[in-house]
């Protein structure tokens, strides 16, 4: 949104309007790895039916969306590609981080999967549970749309604010000192993403 | 039959100008999962395919060396999401065959109920997926409204409607009830009306037929050469079914009850009707077993020293406390013997295996599984070169790649 | 049965090719590594194990009573009969190398390749021998039992994205 206004203009009630659109149709990217994936299925067909709440368009090209729902654990292969899909998703954007995988590794505590999403990119509702329930899912989309309409604004003045890194802290503390070596294969200078812009 | 290949690549896919290469995935609708194939394309005929996996590789196996055997049931859940109590049993089945326990005949049976539920759950999200991406929804809405009612059967037995962990090494973590009787008795009796309609919907309907027959054809040779089980392998001739082969829960006594579903076609049509009919013989198991289900308990003894007691016995009893501790902590548990084992049960995908070696604790030395979405998938070139891009979901979807039993 | 198997293995690759045991319903032979490429194909050809079920490879590093350190684990099928047989073989660092069974089985092509990734067992004359679960770029094998469960910290090495700049 490059709506330029002075900063002693106050709009309130177009911020209202603004909010109450994009609240009511979420259009959710389904970033679905894994058995979250089958209950995001679920909560979309027949017996819960996500359309009550504005959200059953779902689009599998990041530039429809306005919602992603990460679903499932992410793997290292992975995190470049979950990258990509919230870069090029247009602003306003929000993500969902679905099931305990997604927000912290849950039970998979192992050398390949990403321990929570929020390292790598910022999450704005957590939904616990190993899957979620459907309606946790309901529950998640109405949170959401809680949040757009309590602090959303039309030129998304409350995205720029947030520039520092929002996950969690000392990101190898659980680690031994001496056990941390700089992997061989040291992902931000591999192949993968060397000589690829990150906006795209 | 494959079209014939009208050019040929050489290693790098690219002497020929007027190839080109479409990435595909790993987030693409159609692939339902994370899975990327990497095309190359003479119009829209496709020359070459080149699977590309691992972006969902979690370090199961891994894990498995790390958690116990009652632990690790939590880890081989995840593994074929679609049908996780059927991963369950397949796993504490090797267990038990490693540590030489015969579990009691109503678990047997319950055991055989909820692996059958499992089966018709995944053959139906199968089925309802392949629908979906060729161009029915309805018929998808349809299966997923079965699925919902397993799903209630289980979260009723289990307390978990998605990931039950419901089995132990030796039993079950409790007994089921008379309501578990009452539903599963319902899903019989509702189940093949649901079927019919979903039948009804594909079995006749041109443009599902047109673009599944003929398509991703395996001959039977090549199903036995490539190492294929389940569904596909049925599909392609081969009448080959652990259930009958090498019997195991309460199977033997329920061999009256059901039939192999075999074709010859081995194309994706053959695959999808292989799925539609052992469905219905799953129901005729369902129906036999909890008509037949045996009163008495659902774990083994105490004294053998493996199953965990009840809470009421943990609480009031010294021995029940005793044993529970002695399950718990993390230097004791159960011994087993020192030496590797091979189980492998027939779930909807296919002959789901593990190698167990154990060195004699309460883990294992090396939890292997035979996953039998990874050796499918490694058919994925073979079936689609020569066909069309449009043929893609097709071939997966007969498939039924489910990325984590994939990448582990 | 596993004795009759070992019998015509050893009539034909001469005494100690193969050494039968039974645990449960297994049967396993342990055949050394230079013989394996050749018990198999016979076992293929001649003994009707038409289907390569399952290829495992385990890590004894560790493991009591151990002298090899990698096992590989053969799971034949006889689809007419129905018989499973195991074919056990062991191999060393510090260049573990196994012939490779993909002309024998199709199959084995991925099963061997996840092997590689997972062990660093080299197939000799695999067709196309490259990791498969794991990235290109990663450089270790993770079911060996010298790595540890949480990886050296690889999982964290990605740069991050914030809300501002995306």
């Amino acid at each position: 949104m490059a709506l330029k206004l002075d900063d002693n203009i106050f709009v309130s009630k177009l911020d209202f309007l603004a909010n109450w659109v994009r609240k009511n149709s979420l259009w959710p990217m389904p970033f679905a790895t894994a058995c979250c994936g089958i209950e995001l299925m679920a909560s979309a067909s027949s017996r819960y039916d996500l359309a009550r709440f504005g959200s059953e368009a779902m689009r599998f090209t990041p530039r429809q969306c306005d919602v992603m729902i990460v679903a499932g654990r992410v793997a290292m292969k992975m995190v470049p590609v979950m990258q990509r899909i919230w870069l090029q998703m247009p602003e306003p954007k929000w993500c969902i981080s679905m099931g305990a995988c997604a927000s912290t590794g849950g039970v998979f505590d192992t050398y390949s999967v990403v321990q929570g999403i929020d390292r790598f990119i910022p999450v704005d509702v957590y939904v616990p549970g190993c899957p979620p329930r459907p309606e946790q899912v309901i529950r998640a989309v109405l949170d959401l749309q809680e949040k757009i309409m309590k602090g959303g604004t039309i030129d998304g003045r409350e995205f720029a604010k947030r520039t520092a890194y929002e996950g969690p802290g000392d990101r190898l503390g659980e680690l031994d000192p001496s056990e941390v070596v700089i992997a061989p294969g040291n992902f931000a200078t591999g192949k993968r993403l060397r000589g690829l812009p990150l906006v795209n | 039959m494959p079209l014939e290949a009208v050019a040929s690549v050489d290693e790098t896919g690219t002497d020929k100008e007027f190839l080109y290469t479409l990435n595909f995935g790993p987030q693409h609708p159609a692939t339902h999962t994370t899975l990327r194939l990497i095309l190359t394309l003479d119009g829209e005929t496709i020359v070459k395919a080149q699977p590309d996996i691992g972006f969902l590789h979690s370090g199961f196996e891994k894990l498995g060396e790390d958690l116990d055997f009652n632990q690790y049931v939590t880890i081989v859940d995840r593994m074929n999401y679609v049908s996780p109590v059927a991963n369950e049993i397949a796993w504490h089945h090797t267990i038990e065959k490693l540590m030489g326990l015969d579990i009691t005949p109503r678990c047997k049976y319950i055991r055989t109920i909820l692996a059958e539920l499992a089966r018709i759950g995944d053959h139906l999200l199968c089925v309802g997926a392949v629908a979906l991406d060729l161009g029915g929804l309805t018929a998808f809405l349809y299966a997923f409204n079965e699925r919902e009612r397993i799903y209630d059967i289980l979260e009723n037995a289990s307390g978990q409607r998605f990931h039950p962990s419901y089995t132990r090494v030796g039993g079950l973590i409790n007994d089921v009830n008379d309501l578990f009787v009452s539903q599963v008795r319902a899903f019989v009796k509702s189940f093949p009306k649901a079927h019919g309609d979903v039948c009804r919907l594909l079995n006749k309907n041109k443009i599902f037929i047109d673009r599944t027959q003929g398509v991703g054809t395996l001959t039977r040779e090549e199903a036995i050469n490539r190492s294929c089980t389940g569904p596909v392998a049925r599909a392609s001739g081969v009448a080959r079914d652990l259930r009958k082969d090498e019997p195991y829960l309460a199977y033997p006594e329920l061999q009256s009850s059901f039939k192999i579903v075999c074709s010859n076609g081995g194309d994706c049509l053959a695959r999808y009707l292989v799925r539609m009919g052992e469905m219905l013989e799953s129901v005729n198991i369902i129906a036999a077993a909890i008509e037949n289900l045996p009163s008495g308990p659902v774990n083994i003894g105490t004294d053998s020293k493996v199953v965990i007691p009840d809470k009421s016995a943990t609480y009031r009893s010294i021995e029940g406390l005793i044993q529970h501790f002695e399950l718990f902590m993390w230097n004791r548990r159960f011994e087993t013997p020192v030496n590797e084992v091979y189980g492998a049960n027939e779930t909807a995908n296919g002959e789901l295996g593990f190698y167990v070696v154990s060195d004699g604790s309460a883990k294992a030395w090396r939890a292997r599984t035979r996953p039998p979405s990874f050796i499918h998938f490694a058919l994925f070139p073979h079936l689609i070169e020569g066909h069309q891009i449009s043929d893609v979901p097709a071939v997966l979807g007969s498939l039924n790649i489910i990325a984590a039993e994939l990448d582990r | 049965m596993s004795i009759e198997h070992a019998t015509a293995i050893d009539a034909k690759f001469g005494a100690g090719s193969a050494l039968p045991m039974e645990f449960r319903d297994n049967k396993r032979l342990t055949v050394p590594v230079e013989k394996i490429y050749g018990v198999l194909a016979f076992l293929q050809l001649q003994r009707g194990f038409d289907m390569l079920c399952d290829l495992a490879g385990i890590d004894y590093l560790g493991y009591a009573d151990a002298t090899d350190r990698y096992g590989i684990v053969y799971s034949l099928t006889n689809t007419t009969t129905g018989e499973r047989l195991f074919v056990k073989t062991f191999v060393n660092d510090p260049d573990p190398e196994v012939p490779s069974v993909v002309d024998l089985w199709e199959g084995a092509n991925w099963m061997e390749r996840e092997l590689y990734d997972m062990f660093g067992v080299k197939f000799q004359g695999h067709p196309d021998l490259r990791r498969i679960l794991l990235p290109d770029e990663f450089t270790s094998h993770p079911l060996r039992k010298d790595y540890p469960m949480r990886g050296y910290g690889e999982r964290h090495n990605f740069p991050t994205v914030t809300r501002a700049e995306s």
